[in-house]
């Protein structure tokens, strides 16, 4: 139970600490290293709140790929340092207005967990339905056929990305000669090489 | 709750012994090795190139798109996994439940063949 804790406050400190380097490190390279290290940590949360499978798919998922496209973003978009602060005071009232508003949610969060007594029971519902069933059975059993049209949903949403990413960033280049490997297996000595019957002394 | 938290202290602990190991060593390098610094031993050295230069620069989206591709294909993966465990349970609803799930999905991989997404000229 010691341990427990002590792992939750190690996590959760390191989650806090390393969201506040994400917006405070001045190289947007290093905030995204600093975002891998907090989803590493809310990993290690999940994992003390008994919600494994959740917890695996955050490393695998958000570790392994989202963090990647980020770092492609950051590199892509080619950020110039003092341009972003260039444009700070300019974007400091939407920046306060998005802030209060989340700050707002949160507060309305809290009270609604303090005001609310029948809130307390969404608490006691556990992440595993305990005895032999594990955390990821428990998933496979209700997602698949009780929640099947959410299911086929998420399947079409990552076809429209899957499109979508296509149709936005593919573009051909002119001019460059690909590899055709069936055009090279059918080529034939007939087609290629031909016999010139060249009398002596005559040349070509 | 405890027996799982129990199946993953292991784990925590080796966690704390990397820690420990790689404090370890960047300390003793400190405190065994002689250090004896001039301009030219700590000066870094990269052949071919500024050693300190923007990282940063415009490279081609086509990385973005095989970044994102990857993704798609990830979370398809992640699905796959509550139903290999619970297919005993759900059946053949979940079944075909997931064979329409991948087929969709089957779609949208041969569109992106076709198109040669895949392909890097």
């Amino acid at each position: 139970m010691v341990v427990q804790a002590l792992a939750f406050y190690l996590f959760a400190a390191v989650v806090v600490a390393s969201a506040m380097m994400v917006i405070a490190a001045r190289n947007p390279v290093h905030s995204v290293l600093f975002l891998i290290l907090a989803f590493f940590n809310s990993a290690g949360l999940f994992v003390l709140m008994g919600a494994e499978f959740l917890a695996m798919i955050l490393v695998v998922v958000y570790v392994g790929a989202v963090a990647v496209l980020f770092l492609f973003v950051v590199m892509m978009l080619d950020v110039d340092v003092t341009q972003i602060k260039h444009g700070f005071l300019q974007y400091l009232p939407v920046g306060v207005l998005i802030g209060l508003i989340l700050l707002i949610e949160l507060a309305m969060v809290a009270g609604a967990w303090v005001a609310v007594p029948e809130a307390q029971s969404v608490a006691q519902i556990p992440f595993s339905p305990g005895g032999d069933v594990t955390n990821t059975q428990a998933l496979g059993a209700v997602l698949y056929d009780r929640y099947v049209y959410l299911f086929q949903a998420a399947g079409l949403i990552l076809l429209v990305a899957m499109i979508g990413a296509i149709v936005l960033t593919l573009r051909t280049r002119e001019g460059v000669r690909k590899q055709s490997i069936s055009d090279q297996i059918s080529r034939r000595t007939e087609d290629s090489v031909e016999v010139k019957d060249v009398p002596s002394g005559g040349g070509v | 709750m405890n027996e799982l938290l129990a199946e993953y202290l292991p784990i925590l602990i080796f966690i704390g012994l990397a820690l420990g190991l790689a404090v370890v060593m960047v300390v003793a390098s400190y405190l065994v090795a002689r250090q004896r610094p001039d301009t030219e031993k700590v000066s870094s050295y990269e052949c071919g190139f500024e050693a300190f230069d923007d990282a940063r620069s415009k490279f081609d989206v086509r990385f973005y798109l095989v970044a994102i591709l990857f993704i798609i294909f990830d979370l398809e993966v992640a699905f796959l996994f509550p139903w290999a465990v619970s297919l005993g349970e759900i059946g053949m609803f979940g079944f075909w439940s997931m064979m329409i799930f991948l087929g969709l999905l089957t779609i949208g991989f041969v569109y992106e063949w076709k198109k040669g997404a895949l392909e890097w000229e």
